[in-house]
Parts: C-alpha cells; structure tokens; sequence
C-alpha cells in the first residue's frame, strides 16, 4: 500500500510534498487570462473564484479530514449575511467586514464542530443536514434582521481600499475574489503540508487508530472544522460584498450540494480538485442554462452520477491516473496520491484493512 | 379545549402514519446494507405521478391506482438497483451519497419536465371524502383510511418480519451482515428484494401522500428531509423505532405548525438535533 518506502522522514516527506510545481504556476496565471480574454465574463469569473473559495474550505473538511458535510451552506450563508448586514448597518469596507464575516461563521463553525466532532456516519450525515436546514429556517423566521426570502436589500459598499469601485463588469469584483481566494489557498496549502494536516488525513484513513497514535482526532476536527467555517464565510462574504445582495439562496441545501459536487467532480482530497471543479461546473452551468435553465438539474444529476461511477476521484484524480498508468502495470490502475495508507507510514505499522464494516 | 388537543393529535397521527410509509422502507434498507440511498422519496414521488397519471388522465378507479403505484415504483427500484447501486453497496458513504443526491436531481427535473412545477391536483372517490362525527370529534374520512391502511401494512410488516423465514433472515442480515453471510444467507439477494418491497411502500405513500400534502417536483426533496429524520431518530432497520419516529415527529410538526407558527420547521430540526446528540444511533438503535 505504501508507496515509495524511501520516504521514511515524515519531515522530508512533507516538504517534498509541499514543493511547488510549474503546473501550479500556470494555474494561476491563466487564472488571470479572463482579464485580458474574457472581460465581457468577468463577473461569472468572479463567482467561479467564490465558488472555488468555498469549495476549497469543503475540501479540508471532506477531502482532508473525510468528514462529510451536507450543509456547508450554513457557513457560507453566515459570512454573506454578516458582511451584508454590516454594509447595510454603514459600514462598507470590504476588507474589515471580510474579516468580520469570517469571524462570524468561524464562531458559528468552532460551536457546531462540538456536535459535529461526536458523531460519525449516517449520524453525521444527519446532524450536518440538520444544522444547515436549522440555520436557513432561523434566517428565513428572522425576517426583521435578515429581510427573509426577500433577502437583505440596501448593502451598499465603499470602494476597494478607498479607491477601487464594485464596477458594473466585474473588474474589482474578480480581481478582489481572486486575491482573496489565492491567499486562502495559500493557507490551506501550507495546512494540509503540515503535521495538523497529515492528522487530518489520517483522521480520514482510520479515526480509531488516530488516537491510538497521540492525534486527538475531536480536537482536530474541531480545528479543522472551525477554520473551514471561516475560509466559508469569507467565500460568502465576497458574494455579498461583490452583488450588494444576500438571498436565502446562500443557505439553501441545493447550494451545499452543489458545492459538494462540484469539489467531487474537481477532486476530493487535492488542492487544485476545488478549484478546477468551480471552473467546469460554474461554466457548463453558464452554458447550459442558456439553453433550458429549468432543466439544469437533471444534467447535474447525471454528471454526478457520471461522476461516481467512472470517476470515483473526480477530474483530477482521472487525471493523475492516467499520468500514473504504467504498461508494468498490467493495465491496473496506480493507487492514488490522495495519500493513503497514511497512518500506517506514520505508525510504521502493517498497512491498515480498509474495511468499513468494522 | 380538549377538541383542538385531540384534532391535533389525529391529523399529527394520520400524518405521522404518512411518513412511517414513506421511510420504513427505507430504514430496512439502510439496516441491512448501509447503503444510504437519499434517492428514497423519488420513489415515492414516482409513485404520486404515477397515480396522478393513472386516476386523472386514464380514469382508473382510486384503490386500483394504489396498488399499480407500489408496483411502479417497486420495479423502478429493480432497475435502478441492477444498474447503479449495486456496485456501490461497499463504496463509502459519500460516494452512495453523491450517486443517489444525482438520482433525485434528476427525478426532480424529469418530473418538472413531464408534469410541470405545479401541483398536481387528485380527485378522491367520495367515499373517502368528508368525515365522521364521533363523541363530538370530526375525524376526516381520508385520514381514518390513511390510519387504516398504515396500520395495517405495519402489521403485515412485523408479521412477516417475525414469523416467516425471509422475515428472519432479513433481521439476520441487519443484526450482522457478516455473520449471515457466513452462515449462508444470499444477503444481497435479500437485500434486492427488500430494497424493492421498500421502494414499492415508498411509492404506495407518495400516491396516498399527494390528497394530504400535495404533489410537486421538489416532493423528493421536501420529503427526503422527513424521511431521514424519521430513519435517523428511529435507528436503523426498527420497523417499530420508525414507527415512533414517526408518529412523533408527525404529531410535533402538525402541533408546531398549530401552536407555534412562527417557529414553522425550526422546532423538528433542532429536535432531531438534538435527539442524534443525545443518542447518535437513534431512539430505538442498538449501533
């Protein structure tokens, strides 16, 4: 199971791991191409960047730690509705109310990781989906404070720090989201390189063994947990700031399923796999919406189930495989660097029997 | 007073006993094979269109439709178990998650495109309109039937369960999967059967579900919410922890929607929140 065997310092396996590679370089210099290529699309430019935001605190959640969220939205609404009540209340600086929203929906995050850290399975399954509908009912109750299914009117922003408006096209408004979410990514990649994130990931291989090897596996997830609230409340935050509107939409489940399905089709369990879904989902949405809006849902269903059926690890993980596939192989696929068989590098052990009936 | 109190109670029951339909199936199911299949109400929405089809455009009579529902909706599940799950039944939560979440996208889309997004209006035979007056209490005529026929499939349901082979088998297999096939049970065989018999009673309560609470698209949805709380708080593969969760939950949504209207849906979700913190396994769960 283990792959080479060379690296038997964790340290140096870290590093090697968090290596920069010319592919990531490209990545995002063609993230700045919409600028110069595309400047009649940059606002569903900057929804992709959001929404790849969110995705991304999805994966640490989900990719890394394998814990499975159906209500993410939660978290995002939150930030959106903190940094649009703050607008409103007139106080329109973007960066101080990005800050303010992430502190929301990390708090909200750091408490509802206390249920979430003790359930496990189709419990937390439940308990995720439970959470996510509870906040979208409370904001649509609260009508006085959130404007409820009329969604939050009158959030006026001032310009980006004091000179940059929220222009009609969407300069600003990608510009903004793509900085925001290239520091972002900057952190989750320097997290997931790091002793926290390898737990987090031997959390997802076996939660049991985790303790047994000194990982607090509830402290962890509380950490990871909170910290994806936070990186989700940014992500809702720029929507709210860059449209000067929040919806009840920004809670509803089909937006943490969406976001589900587009860090699965991207990858689960790497970096870019949340980036490179938002781009293809947010776009193939774009186009297709153009030709029978009411229908888009179907072609979501059937490229999920496309997606779990032919690519269990998403685009990216298709992908690497094919990079991977040796003729010395015999035509079976190369195990994939999502990193498995974590624990057992660590423990120095016999790999462990991934068997979920246990 | 008493009036309101035990009316409340009634409809709560009745509508309690709509859900005990749509979900035990789906309890069994997830009992034995873990295979946790969200795509469960669009059986049951399968099951409503396809009575709306049958009594409105082709004019067959109400309790001829009922039974050609649970058929439809048995044998949609046939197939889809042939063709997709079954390959699935040892990969991991998530992805049983993902492939049935895309499933209900698209039944919700094919629904919306055959029917439209707007409720589907039925017309009950009159011998299930109006109600009877009993010790002062109207009791509608449609709801005592719902109880009726609830009650007695839930019946035949732990009669087979307890007393027939199949039935004994079935417990084997969710008590411990492993240990049956060991001793010789074809699991997935029985799973087949029961997964089908599960989606059938789906359908049968979509098609008695539409009278009560309408019919739409977003049904697979809507009601997917109910089902998984009924599922979760009863524990998996207790027909009688589902049907406590059920009823209870029927009784506190239709007691909160009268009492306390402004919390609307609050109330149940923070319940159930409540309910999986205090026992993960559910109310009636032994894991």
């Amino acid at each position: 199971m283990g792959a080479a065997g060379t690296a038997a310092d964790p340290r140096h396996e870290l590093a090697s791991r968090a290596r920069w590679r010319g592919l990531e370089a490209a990545f995002w210099l063609a993230a700045l191409s919409p600028f110069l290529l595309f400047p009649s699309h940059l606002q569903l430019a900057s929804q992709i960047a959001i929404t790849a935001l969110f995705a991304l605190s999805l994966d640490l959640l989900l990719g890394y730690a394998g814990i499975v969220s159906l209500g993410h939205a939660a978290f995002f609404g939150v930030g959106a509705y903190a940094a649009g009540l703050l607008a409103k209340g007139g106080w329109g600086e973007p960066l101080s109310g990005l800050a303010v929203a992430g502190a929301a929906a990390g708090l909200a995050g750091y408490a509802a990781s206390f249920i979430v850290a003790r359930v496990r399975h189709l419990a937390l399954i439940m308990v995720t989906l439970g959470l996510g509908l509870l906040v979208h009912e409370a904001a649509n109750k609260a009508h006085w404070l959130t404007g409820g299914a009329d969604g939050l009117q009158g959030v006026r922003m001032w310009p980006l720090l004091g000179r940059f408006r929220f222009d009609l096209y969407g300069y600003t408004a990608y510009g903004y989201s793509l900085v925001v979410l290239a520091l972002a990514f900057l952190v989750v990649r320097r997290l997931v390189h790091s002793p926290f994130g390898l737990s987090l990931r031997g959390i997802r291989e076996n939660p049991v063994r985790m303790p047994a090897l000194g990982a607090p596996s509830r402290s962890h997830i509380r950490k990871a947990y909170a910290i994806a609230a936070v990186l989700a409340g940014i992500a809702g935050a720029l929507l709210a700031q860059t449209t000067e509107t929040v919806s009840l939409a920004t809670l509803d489940f089909q937006r943490s399923a969406e976001v589900l399905v587009i860090l699965i089709l991207g990858g689960a369990g790497r970096l870019y796999g949340s980036l490179v879904g938002a781009v293809i989902f947010l776009v193939a949405r774009d186009q297709f919406s153009g030709l029978n809006p009411q229908y888009w849902y179907f072609w979501l269903g059937a490229l999920l189930v496309l997606v779990v059926m032919v690519l269990p690890n998403g685009v990216l993980g298709g992908l690497a495989r094919l990079a991977d596939a040796r003729p010395s192989s015999g035509g079976r696929p190369a195990p994939s660097p999502g990193g498995r068989g974590i624990v057992g590098r660590l423990a120095r052990l016999a790999p462990s029997r991934r068997d979920r009936t246990s | 007073m008493l009036v309101p109190v035990v009316g409340v109670l009634f409809d709560g029951f009745a509508y309690g006993m709509l859900l005990f339909l749509l979900s035990v199936g789906l309890s069994v199911t997830l009992g034995m094979m873990n295979f946790v299949n969200l795509a469960h109400c669009s059986f049951a929405m399968l099951g409503g269109y396809v009575m709306i089809t049958l009594t409105q455009t082709l004019g067959w009579p109400f309790l001829a439709a009922l039974p050609a529902a649970f058929a439809a909706a048995a044998a949609a599940s046939v197939l889809l178990e042939r063709a997709l799950y079954r390959r699935l039944y040892r990969a991991s939560d998530l992805d049983q998650c993902l492939l049935t979440i895309g499933i209900v996208f698209m039944s919700v889309a094919a629904a919306a495109y055959v029917y439209g997004t707007t409720q589907q209006p039925i017309e009950t035979p009159p011998y299930l309109r109006g109600a009877v007056t009993w010790l002062g209490l109207r009791l509608g005529v449609y709801r005592l039937f719902l109880i009726a026929t609830a009650l007695a499939i839930t019946l035949v349901l732990v009669l087979a369960l307890e007393y027939t082979r199949f039935g004994a088998q079935v417990r084997a297999a969710v008590d411990n999967q492993r240990m049956a096939r060991g001793l010789g049970i074809d699991v997935d065989r029985r799973f087949a059967i029961t997964f089908a018999l599960g989606s059938g009673l789906a359908g049968l309560g979509g098609a008695l579900a539409i009278e009560m609470v309408g019919l739409d698209p977003v049904f697979a949805f809507t009601y997917l919410v109910y089902v998984l709380i009924v599922v979760s708080v009863g524990g998996l593969g207790s027909i009688g922890g589902s049907f406590a969760a059920a009823t209870l939950l029927g009784v506190s949504d239709v007691a909160g929607k009268y009492y306390v209207p402004e919390l609307g849906a609050f109330l149940i979700y923070l319940v159930m929140v409540g309910l999986l913190m205090w026992r993960p396994a559910g109310l009636f769960g032994r894991r």
